[in-house]
This record gives structure tokens, C-alpha cells and sequence, in this order.
């Protein structure tokens, strides 16, 4: 058969390593959403001393770049510490596949951030995160750097649907220029939630459609 | 490389040329190959005249109208660009357009075009099967209206829309009425001298024709702006020599379609149906159970993402298609899906299953036998599946 994909990426498509969820995992982690098409769940069990991750599984719906990457993150973070882990990148998955096409980055990239989270996630839950800076309007942009305009398959801030953020007493505001309507409205609003209310500092996100 | 062991159902995108057809295209590759030239011009163009002349009465018959009611394009996307753009040019009413939300892409993004120039456009809503309300059509044509454009069926869901009733309302408000009966032209009978339709879209890529050549119906009296200019070729409608083999070729496919091959269709379709609904948990049918196309399957499976059920067919063989986004070129869901009122997951999750003359019924059980273990294989690994104990 012909295919865009290498042998390579198609071997871990067929037979996903590391598959399935952990249960009371150290941390985890989803990201994506049936929206964009794609969506990677990410759970790790953490040595607590060494700071080594023991253990990693992942799920995915998704294309076959999302499954092959969602694979491969678990092979590579497995046995590294957090730190080592966290520096994982897109290329590093991309290049242990034997490459990526380019028109899938937005579906492989979801891997790399969903273990990148996870990460984030145990640290926030075992009191690691070192200088607690309470959030501004620069954190949630940051944070809204993850959230996918479906439309595009970019993100809300390259794609410029964020018309203004506010950061007040713990109530970060967000208003994204869709008519409230939009057929991904609804499904762009959940997964603003999902990433801003984490924030430590953080008690109620209100989201705006205003177009 | 398609091998024997490969099994095509992407038969609304492509058919395998019937060898038949080939024989009869060969001789005006080799031998007959000047273009048609008037009458009172050199022989071989007149030879070549006569037999497009042939084809056209051949296709013309077969909507049940006139060799002078039919000309040829370079297939469906160019029929239905003439058909809008060529009627908004002699359109002395107004600039409305109407056409329903799940078109085709050539109708769909013609009326988006024509927006920017500054026609409006009435996108009518469907049902949850896909089909127009009859009613809301009726209220919304205006006396600004120079076009209705509602297809005959819908390319991915098979919807098969009351043309009929579409024409009556049309006649009525006197406004002309354009269908596109890609995937029904030779499958599903529609006759001018019954139906009240001004412009019907037809082509031969899906009915075991050649490719880039298609055909559209124009009703006597229907006044049609000149779209491609050049030469005086097709009635001074269509500029530019005629696609003389494909024209042959087209018309012998439309010949060697019979009512019992179309039955031989419905019946995988009936039995691809039945199987995945009442063998695979989490399914949803797309479009209605009978008022459908005879050869169109298309089902979601739900909780798992379609280039990967695509993938999955593609190394055991099978070609089938899917409304997900990573499939396609746009990378945006099924607008039918959406259309009919489905969520992400349903359009993501949705496959098509389009059979042609060489499928058999022992392919459609050994699809359907792989399609169980592949939504078993990627529901394991689904974050949206719901757990199993």
C-alpha cells in the first residue's frame, strides 16, 4: 500500500506501546477535543525520590500521526526524570518516526503537550512548582496558545480570535471574536475552561462571544 | 497498485472504466479523431459530428429530453459552475440565489463566490436525514430569486430530495430550478417531460465512464449566459472542441447501466446496513434508511476518529471514504454531517461506503468483519469510549 506515512509510524499505529489509562495516576493530563479531530490523553507514575517516570501510558482519538505520537512520547519519556522529559519536543517524536508530514504537526503536537501537561499536573499536585506568580493576562495568553481554533487548526491567539483577556480577584474574563452561535463556540468555550481554571490563583473563568 | 486482493468502495468518487466503454472511445483516439466541424466541412469532422451527435441524443434520452437540450462540459463541477453562474448572467430579476446547505462543493462554492459579488444567498436547512422542507422553500423564493439549485442526492449522506415536488414550487413562482444528479444520473430515473427541473448536472466519472467528461441538461427556453467563450462549439454555450472519445465513452456507460445491477447495489447496501447497525455497538446511520441512494452506505462510528478507520481498511485492503477532517484536503469536518444536524465526533467518526458494478456481496461481509475489530482496536485506546466492565 502507498501512504504518506513511514513504516515507521505506521507499525505504531498498528500496534500502539504504553496504551491505556493509570488508574490514581501521579499526574495526567488531556489535550485536543473531538472539535479539532484529535484529542491525547496522557497519565505517568512518578518515582517520588529520583523523580524518574516509572511508568506512562496514553489514549488517543485520533488520525494516525496523533496514535504513532501518542506512542512514541511514552517510549521516549519512559525511564527519563521530569525535567528530562519536559524537553521532549515535536521533532525528537517526529524524528524517532522516521518523520512526520507536515500538515499533521497540529495533530502530532497534541502528544508532546498532553505529556508536557501531565508533568505540569504532578507538579502543581505534589507542591513542585516552585515560584507560585500569580496570574496575569500574559499566563492565560500563554495558556490560550493551546486552545485550537478548529477553523484553522491553529491556535485561538495565532488564528487572532482572542479579542481581549482580563486577569481581576481571581476572575479571568476572556472574549473570543465568534458570534455566540458559531458551530465551535461551545466546544472552544470547554476547552478554555479546561486550561485556565487549573491556575492556582484562579476561582471563575467567564468566557465572551462577541461578534 | 489496485491488486486482487485490493476492494474498492469509493464509487462516488471513481468508478473503474468498464472495458466496454474503452472499446467504444478507442476508435476516436486512433482512427476518428478530427473534431467535429460543421457539415459542409471535410469528411472525417463530419463523421466526428455525427457521432457526438450519436452520444448526445443516447444521454439526452436517457433524462427523456432533446439532443438539443444537452450539452457537454468536462464534467460535474463545470455543469453546475455553468448552471449558476450562466443563469445569474442572463438573470434579469434579481441577484437571489437558493441552494440547500449540503450541497457539493461545485454548487456550494459557486453560490460563496457569487456572494462576494454581491448576490445573496438563501442556504436552506435540512432535517436530521438531509432532506429540504418544502414549505421553507416555498417562503423563501422572492421575486429577486433568478435560481433555485437543490441537488438531486447528496454526495456523502445518498439523500435522495422530492425533485418532483422542488419543481412543482418552482414552476409555480416561475423561477428556473437546477439539480445536480451526479450520483443518481443512470441509478435513479428523473424525466424532464414529468419533472418540472430546467438544468440537471450529469457525469460520467461515477457510472464506469471516463473521467473529465460531464453533461448538463438545459430545458428549451431556458435563457443561459454564455460562461466559457471562445469557439461556437455546443450550442454557442460551451466554447472550446469537444472531448469527442469522452462524449463516446460517456454514453455507452450510460447504456450499459441496467435496473438489475442497480438492484444488485441496493441489496450490499441493504445488507452493509443491516450487518454494521445490528453487529457494532455505537454506530449512527447517516441520511434516510430507504429514500437513499441505491449505492450509498454511510455510517458514523462513534468515540473514534475516521482517518484512522480509513487507515486501518486501507492495510487490509479495503478504499472507502470518510466526512473526517485529517482525510480531507480542507482539514475541516463533514459540512453534511454538521448540516444534518451531527456533533464533531459524528462527522469525524462518519464513513462512506460507495459500491459500483464490480463489488460482490462477499466483499461487503469481509469489510464489514475488519470494520468490528478495528472500532474494538481503536475504542481500546479511545479517551471517549466509555469503559468496558
Amino acid at each position: 500500500m502507498k501512504s504518506p506515512y513511514t513504516e515507521t509510524v505506521l507499525e505504531h499505529f498498528r500496534h500502539p506501546h504504553n496504551v491505556g489509562k493509570i488508574e490514581n495516576a501521579d499526574g495526567k493530563a488531556q489535550e485536543g477535543s473531538p472539535a479539532c479531530g484529535d484529542m491525547v490523553a496522557v497519565y505517568i507514575n512518578v518515582d517520588e525520590k529520583t523523580k524518574v517516570i516509572e511508568d506512562v501510558k496514553f489514549e488517543s482519538y485520533g488520525c494516525a500521526s496523533n496514535i504513532a505520537t501518542g506512542s512514541i512520547i511514552t517510549d521516549l519519556a519512559k525511564g527519563k526524570t521530569i525535567d528530562e522529559a519536559k524537553k521532549i519536543s515535536w521533532k525528537d517524536a517526529s524524528d524517532a518516526l522516521g518523520g512526520l508530514p507536515k500538515i499533521k504537526a497540529h495533530c502530532s503536537v497534541l502528544a508532546i503537550e498532553g505529556l508536557r501537561s501531565a508533568i505540569e499536573n504532578y507538579e502543581e499536585r505534589h507542591g513542585l512548582v516552585k515560584d507560585r506568580k500569580p496570574t496575569n493576562i500574559e499566563t492565560v495568553r500563554t495558556r490560550l496558545k493551546k486552545v485550537m481554533n478548529p477553523m484553522a487548526g491553529l491556535d485561538l491567539v495565532r488564528t487572532e480570535l482572542v479579542e481581549g483577556i482580563s486577569v481581576k480577584n481571581g476572575t479571568v474574563k476572556v472574549s473570543i471574536s465568534l458570534p455566540p452561535d458559531h458551530q465551535f463556540a461551545p466546544a472552544i468555550k470547554e476547552e478554555i475552561m479546561e486550561k485556565i481554571e487549573p491556575l492556582w490563583d484562579v476561582n471563575e473563568v467567564i468566557v465572551e462571544f462577541t461578534d | 497498485m489496485l491488486n486482487e486482493n485490493q476492494v474498492y468502495m469509493d464509487n462516488s468518487a471513481a468508478t473503474r472504466l468498464d472495458e466496454k466503454v474503452l472499446d467504444a472511445m478507442r476508435p476516436y483516439f486512433f482512427e476518428q479523431y478530427a473534431v467535429a466541424t460543421s457539415e459542409f466541412a471535410y469528411s472525417q469532422g463530419i463523421e466526428a459530428g455525427e457521432a457526438l451527435e450519436g452520444a448526445r441524443t443516447v444521454l439526452s434520452g436517457k433524462l427523456g429530453g432533446t439532443p438539443e437540450e444537452f450539452i457537454f462540459t468536462s464534467g460535474s463541477t463545470e455543469s453546475s459552475n455553468i448552471a449558476l453562474k450562466g443563469m445569474a448572467m442572463t438573470a434579469k430579476k434579481g441577484k437571489h440565489l437558493i441552494i440547500s446547505k449540503i450541497e457539493d462543493f461545485p454548487v456550494l462554492n459557486s453560490a460563496k463566490a457569487m456572494e462576494k459579488l454581491g448576490y445573496s444567498v438563501t442556504y436552506l436547512d435540512v432535517d436530521g436525514d438531509g432532506f429540504i422542507d418544502l414549505k421553507t422553500l416555498e417562503k423563501v423564493i422572492t421575486d429577486e430569486t433568478f435560481l433555485v439549485s437543490i441537488q438531486h442526492a447528496n454526495q456523502e449522506i445518498g439523500t435522495i430530495q422530492d425533485i418532483g415536488a422542488i419543481g412543482k414550487i418552482c414552476k409555480e413562482k416561475g423561477v428556473p430550478f437546477h439539480t445536480d444528479a451526479t450520483h443518481t444520473f443512470g441509478r435513479v430515473p428523473i424525466d424532464v417531460k414529468k419533472v418540472p427541473v430546467d438544468l440537471i448536472t450529469v457525469s460520467a466519472h461515477t457510472i464506469h465512464g471516463p473521467k473529465g467528461i460531464g453533461g448538463l441538461y438545459i430545458r428549451k427556453g431556458t435563457k443561459l449566459g454564455k460562461w466559457m467563450d471562445g469557439g461556437f462549439q455546443e450550442f454557442d454555450l460551451r466554447a472550446g472542441f469537444e472531448n469527442i472519445p469522452g462524449a463516446i465513452g460517456f454514453a455507452r456507460a450510460i447504456e450499459l447501466i441496467t435496473e438489475e445491477e442497480t438492484e444488485k447495489l441496493r441489496q450490499m447496501r441493504d445488507h452493509i446496513i443491516d450487518r454494521i447497525l445490528s453487529e457494532i455497538p455505537d454506530v449512527t446511520l447517516n441520511g434516510h434508511r430507504e429514500k437513499r441512494l441505491p449505492q450509498n452506505a454511510n455510517i458514523s462510528f462513534h468515540y473514534i476518529e475516521g482517518e484512522s478507520i480509513t487507515l486501518h481498511l486501507d492495510m487490509h485492503g479495503y478504499a472507502v471514504n470518510t466526512g473526517s477532517a485529517c482525510f480531507s484536503r480542507s482539514l475541516e469536518g463533514s459540512h453534511v454531517i454538521f448540516g444534518i444536524g451531527g456533533d464533531h465526533e459524528r462527522a469525524h467518526g462518519s464513513i462512506r461506503f460507495t459500491f459500483g458494478r464490480y463489488n460482490t456481496m462477499d466483499e461487503v461481509d469481509g469489510i464489514v468483519d475488519r470494520l468490528g475489530e478495528i472500532a474494538d482496536e481503536l475504542r481500546s485506546i479511545s479517551p471517549l469510549a466509555p469503559d468496558k466492565d
